[in-house]
């Protein structure tokens, strides 16, 4: 009987948990779009199941025993100096062991599997060759460079559906994290290191993409989408790259495209200079000039205490639109003159 | 009478204002919390290490280790800072003797030791710094520098504390008060003689090896 | 003269700040003005301001807290409505350059100046009298340290309408918090609050793992010591080892801003991974300095309202001994996704899972606690029943995030941010404000009014699940933490859900606040004179309350876990009361050097912002010959006279006497 009203008491709950986890049926970490997400998605609801064992009947028991054991009850046994069982205290140890055990061993695996610096096999005869797209990300907006293409694009990516994508990613300024949720892992691009993750899409589809870690004022539209078809269409996506009259050459243009901007525009550019990549993460190297290149730049981060002095939002939004932001110079010179110390 | 939960344990020592058990900063808690300090002062020595560890390659085209220490010069240090934890002993054994004369004259001495030890290691960066090896030249001179220059701060501390101590001990002698102050500073002294102890081996010696 | 500091520092133009501001300081000269014409600076100079009286530190620890709590819970209902608004393309009210300094805030004050105030308050509060102490082992300091506290408390505040706040997210990860992309003066007040209260709370770490190890009273051998104080032992012992990294690391980026070095610069050499480590060997054990002490409360309560003892003593302190030790060796699970080798990746996993083990056998032993009790359904006790629910739910969103693999898509997601706030809010919230409810007539002499605490439980937990359970499912559309704007549409509902969510959590702390106010005004009915409201079990409660200000007249001896009680039994189910004759007692006298120190510290701190160097030197000199002034003063302590100690006895026996009746014959009813 009374267990009956537990149940009564606890099913809007449950009712309610299901509602919401129903709603995330068709999310991007429930429904994904690539191998990695696939397995990601089986190892979060495997950990989430076993967990169970635990949690509902620690709720259960919570509401049971503080029901059961409330003052007012005086049918309930009390032992007031009932304070050890050596059983009670074996259950309540093996079983959290053995759950952690068997998702330690789970841990281990997975880790390994689905570590993101390692390929991922080509599965089926559609398979297709790996190609490596290198990531930059930058402030505030993503470089993608196709090194085998020569071709590069901001905010803009593509690749062929069912072919392992092994994406070399870094930072042109401060730590980021590449991700596309409906395919999994994500990976920080961090500046001047090389870092990868290896990705593939099963399904077409265009599936959006962001850097997740913050990294300023324009963090929240570092956004980009990701165009996943047919081997055609990833070739005439590049075609169409190609046809852009612009192009990226290290390091004039680079530092050009590097200055700070919010809520970017795709840009395409047909021709970029030969392993820009690697120059990228060279400039914060020995012997780079990274620090010389970018000093103009501090302005635009010195959206200090500047308020009151007429510039302030205006001067934001002004270079939101073209990318650069003179309008800031005149009142921020003393801090641009000790940052380029 | 008091019941068996509060019973007093004061009843023992009478009325001679000497309750131990109750009093505050008795010499042994100080002394235990002196030395509960240095242990949080080691894991900032500790983080110290770690992170010149990290930086020890990070030397972006500047001079590496090998190019700028002076391993006799620093010997020297090394045997100055020694040699004032020496004297350094000598003042306590003063002190348990209930020789206050003598006490202030090994702290005079050991205050002589530790000052020409930082005299030699601001001349030291000093020269670094004109040869256009600051600490922002960089990231291994930076940790380089602050590992290092921590240590000489805490020494110069060391000075300011034996300087304060002579002060104490011309004032009021040798008393409950100050007595646990020389003992932790005693503490102090030793601590960063070992702390230099790794500072030589892992910095200099590794470094020039 | 007064170096990057000028007019054009105060944010005229930002209409939120400037009310706030009018607001403050209107409050602020209406605080002062009564003070001043109540003629009350002398008492409060005497009796608070100079006190090294650990029971008063401990309030005043508490009043900072909650005052922070305020502007902390302003800073997320902000935070909140921006999101319920800025969807798909709309920018919302809040631009990204006052919305980044609002998270930051919101993280900083909620952790360093909410939690961190309200753990070691309760500590100051509550271990001396629990292991039957006078005081603490160094008063001075005690008092210092929750002046330096205070200090950076004042600096966070002040960063509001002179300059501005961190854009960097808590912990200032850099190279954003480095000077090339965060040139204001934001991260520097970041810096100095933190390094200057951060101290004060290494000297607190010092001072109470002294007193529990040194101080105890007769008898009171490690293992019959009080849980809580076994959780802030434990607390305490990872202050001392944690804060330092913290502080060697804030200096490090101090250098890094200051002198131009490359720590953690992206060139020249620097290593910003190296932050992001030092940053977590810090921060992980600080999480556990949060939630160990709430752990103790929980035991305290459970144990004392379900009129029982606690279920599995030596498993209790073994598992908060486990975490302690266990909590230094999982600080990588902060950033799986920095790229490291698999096997550190599962190493760093595994590890973390194993904390779920000692954690999971607590919460068993608390449920067997209760079970063959008689549970008093208090407010105190659904503060830990709904933690022991709502921490179980966090804990098992901490194992999944544990996981390397599953955390490649679960990390910087809204899955952090709900995880979180179900373990802070269901763990240290709750523990609080269950210790504040419980402790609070040993500190004032009155109990809370139980019908407003169990409001405010109420909107606390519905609150909280239905502004955090929205957030999980987000996180799984793919929805990051930290963004100021999103510009998918059909995140906008559960994001409204989210905001209704916390405005009921704000109508639980409005709950707590006129719970306040009705218990001062009714404090003559609810007043506890007997000094154990709870019939309860620990040492704490074998002394009047408000505790005399040298908490036993007669030092207790305890001879068993939960002393107090079987003291209780063996005297027929009455507490003892303590008899003369009495003597002097020896006690530290109250200190001005303390505050002093820590008004200049606050000089310093705000000098070292704005590059007034001249100010820095005038701070860093006043600090210097006030702590001079400390070391030469010897008349540091006094003897109360045993005449005037049988003085306050006589009082609190006759008022006992009064009163007394009643009480004990409503304890007798429940011994039976």
């Amino acid at each position: 009987m009374r267990r009956k009203k537990y149940l009564r008491v606890l099913s809007p709950l449950v009712l309610a948990s299901l509602a919401l986890l129903l709603t995330g049926c068709d999310s991007a970490l429930m429904d994904p779009k690539g191998q990695v997400g696939e397995e990601q998605r089986t190892l979060i609801l495997t950990a989430f199941g076993l967990m169970q064992i635990v949690v509902i009947p620690v709720i259960v028991m919570t509401i049971a025993f503080a029901w059961r054991y409330r003052r007012s009850n005086r049918n309930a046994t009390y032992s007031p100096d009932w304070h050890h069982s050596n059983k009670v205290e074996a259950v309540v140890w093996f079983v959290p062991c053995v759950i952690i055990a068997f998702l330690a061993v789970l841990t281990w695996y997975t880790s390994h599997s689905l570590d993101p610096h390692k390929p991922i096999q080509a599965e089926g005869d559609d398979a297709n060759e790996p190609i490596v797209i290198e990531a930059v990300s930058l402030d505030w907006k993503w470089l993608f460079i196709y090194p085998e293409q020569g071709i590069a694009t901001v905010n803009e990516l593509a690749f062929p559906v069912d072919t392992p994508v092994r994406f070399r990613v870094t930072s042109g300024s401060v730590m980021n994290s590449f991700f596309i949720p409906r395919l999994g892992s994500q990976i920080y691009a961090m500046a001047g290191m090389d870092n990868d993750v290896h990705l593939v899409a099963d399904e077409q589809g265009v599936y959006p993409g962001r850097s997740t870690n913050y990294s300023g004022a324009g963090f929240s539209e570092m956004t980009f989408d990701a165009h996943v078809g047919s081997q055609q269409d990833f070739e005439s996506w590049v075609s169409k790259v190609r046809e852009s009259s612009e192009s990226l050459t290290f390091p004039d243009e680079y530092y050009d495209l590097a200055a700070p901007s919010e809520n970017n525009e795709i840009q395409y550019f047909s021709e970029t200079s030969p392993a820009l990549y690697e120059s990228i993460i060279k400039s914060f190297h020995a012997g780079g000039d990274h620090a010389a290149r970018v000093a103009k730049f501090t302005d635009s981060y010195a959206n200090d205490f500047g308020h009151g002095a007429g510039h302030g939002d205006h001067g934001d939004e002004a270079h939101g639109d073209d990318g650069h932001s003179e309008s800031d110079e005149s009142h921020g010179e003393p801090m641009s003159a000790e940052a380029a110390e | 009478m008091a019941t068996d939960t509060l019973s007093n344990q004061g009843h023992a020592h009478g009325h001679d204002h000497d309750h131990h058990d109750d009093h505050h900063d008795t010499a042994g808690t100080k002394l235990f919390g002196f030395w509960v300090y240095l242990m949080s002062d080691l894991v900032i020595f500790g983080s110290l290490f770690a992170t010149y560890a990290v930086l020890l390659t990070g030397t972006a085209g500047g001079p590496t280790p090998d190019e700028i220490f002076e391993l006799p010069f620093v010997l020297v240090e090394t045997f100055l800072l020694l040699f004032s934890s020496f004297t350094y002993g000598m003042a306590v054994l003063a002190m348990n003797a209930n020789q206050t004369a003598k006490v202030s004259r090994w702290l005079w001495i050991t205050f002589a030791l530790g000052a020409a030890f930082v005299a030699m290691e601001v001349y030291e960066f000093h020269h670094l710094i004109n040869e256009g090896f600051g600490p922002d030249r960089s990231a291994f001179l930076s940790a380089f520098f602050t590992l290092v220059g921590t240590h000489g701060l805490h020494v110069t501390f060391g000075l300011i504390w034996i300087l304060v101590m002579l002060v104490q001990l011309k004032k009021q002698g040798l008393t409950d008060v100050t007595r646990p102050r020389i003992m932790c500073l005693s503490l102090f002294w030793h601590f960063l003689d070992i702390v230099w102890i790794c500072v030589f081996s892992f910095v200099y010696l590794m470094g020039v090896l | 003269m007064f170096g990057k500091l000028s007019l054009e520092a105060v944010p005229y133009d930002e209409p939120i700040i400037m009310v706030t501001v009018t607001a403050i300081v209107l409050g602020g000269l209406a605080l002062t003005g009564a003070i001043t014409y109540f003629k009350k600076w002398g008492y409060l100079w005497k009796e608070w301001i100079t006190s090294i009286d650990h029971k008063k530190l401990g309030i005043m620890y508490f009043i900072v807290a909650l005052v922070m709590l305020l502007r902390g819970f302003a800073d997320a209902i902000m935070m909140r409505s921006q999101l319920a608004m800025a969807s798909a393309g709309a920018e919302g009210f809040l631009p990204p350059s006052h919305y980044d300094q609002i998270f930051t805030a919101h993280g900083v004050i909620m952790i360093f100046f909410v939690a961190m105030p309200m753990v070691i308050g309760l500590m100051n509060l509550v271990v001396p009298l629990q292991i039957g102490a006078r005081d603490v082992a160094f008063p001075f300091l005690n008092n210092l340290s929750f002046w330096l506290f205070a200090a950076g408390v004042v600096l966070v505040n002040v960063s509001l309408f002179v300059g501005e706040f961190a854009k960097t997210g808590w912990l200032a990860y850099a190279p954003l918090s480095g000077l090339d992309y965060s040139p204001g003066v934001g991260v520097d007040y970041w810096i100095w609050a933190l390094q200057i209260s951060g101290i004060g709370t290494t000297m607190t770490g010092i001072n109470f793992f002294v007193t529990i190890i040194k101080m105890r009273t007769k008898g009171m051998t490690m293992f019959r010591l009080p849980i809580f104080t076994w959780t802030s032992l434990c607390a305490n012992v990872l202050i001392i080892a944690s804060f330092p990294i913290l502080t060697a690391t804030i200096a490090l980026l101090t250098l890094d801003r200051y002198l131009g070095m490359h720590f953690f610069t992206t060139d020249l050499g620097g290593n910003m991974m190296m932050y992001v480590n030092l940053i977590w060997a810090w921060g992980h054990p600080e999480v556990y300095i949060l939630i160990l002490p709430a752990f103790g409360v929980f035991s305290e309560v459970i144990a004392t309202f379900a009129k029982k003892r606690l279920f599995g003593y030596n498993t209790m302190v073994w598992a908060t001994v486990a975490i302690t030790i266990l909590s230094f060796v999982v600080w990588l699970h902060h950033f799986f996704t920095m790229g490291a080798g698999a096997n550190v990746n599962a190493f760093f996993g595994i590890m973390t899972m194993i904390i779920a083990i000692p954690t999971g056998v607590k919460i068993f032993n608390w449920l067997f606690t209760m079970y063959r009790g008689r549970l008093e359904i208090t407010s105190p006790v659904l503060w830990t029943l709904g933690f022991i629910i709502t921490f179980t739910i966090g804990g098992m969103t901490g194992v999944m995030l544990s996981l390397p693999a599953a955390n490649f898509v679960l990390h910087n997601s809204l899955f952090v941010i709900a995880h979180f706030h179900n373990v802070i809010i269901g763990g240290v919230v709750f523990g609080m404000l269950a210790g504040l409810t419980y402790w609070f007539p040993k500190a004032f002499g009155f109990t809370l009014n139980e019908k407003w605490g169990k409001r405010s439980f109420w909107c606390w937990i519905t609150g909280f699940y239905v502004a955090f359970m929205p957030l999980y499912v987000l996180s799984f559309f793919g929805a990051v933490r930290r963004m100021q704007s999103y510009n998918n549409p059909e995140w906008q509902p559960l994001m409204i859900v989210a905001w209704v969510g916390a405005l009921i959590i704000a109508a639980g702390i409005a709950c707590t606040l006129i719970q306040f106010y009705v218990s001062i005004r009714d404090r003559k009915q609810n007043e506890d004179v007997s000094g154990d409201p709870w019939d309860a079990r620990t040492l704490e409660w074998a002394t009047s309350s408000p505790a005399p200000f040298y908490n036993f007249a007669h030092l207790p001896e305890v001879h068993g876990v939960d002393g107090f009680w079987e003291a209780k039994k063996a005297n027929g189910g009455v507490p003892p009361i303590s008899e003369p004759p009495y003597q002097d007692i020896h006690m530290p006298k109250n200190t001005w050097e303390g505050p002093i120190i820590a008004l200049f510290a606050t000089i310093f701190g705000f000098a070292l912002v704005w590059h007034i160097w001249w100010l820095a030197i005038v701070g860093g000199i006043g600090m210097f010959a006030t702590f001079m002034a400390r070391i030469f003063n010897d008349d540091v302590d006094y003897y109360v006279p045993a005449a005037e100690v049988e003085r306050i006895e006589r009082e609190h026996r006759q008022r006992l006497k009064q009163k007394g009746d009643l009480a004990h014959s409503t304890r007798l009813e429940t011994q039976s």
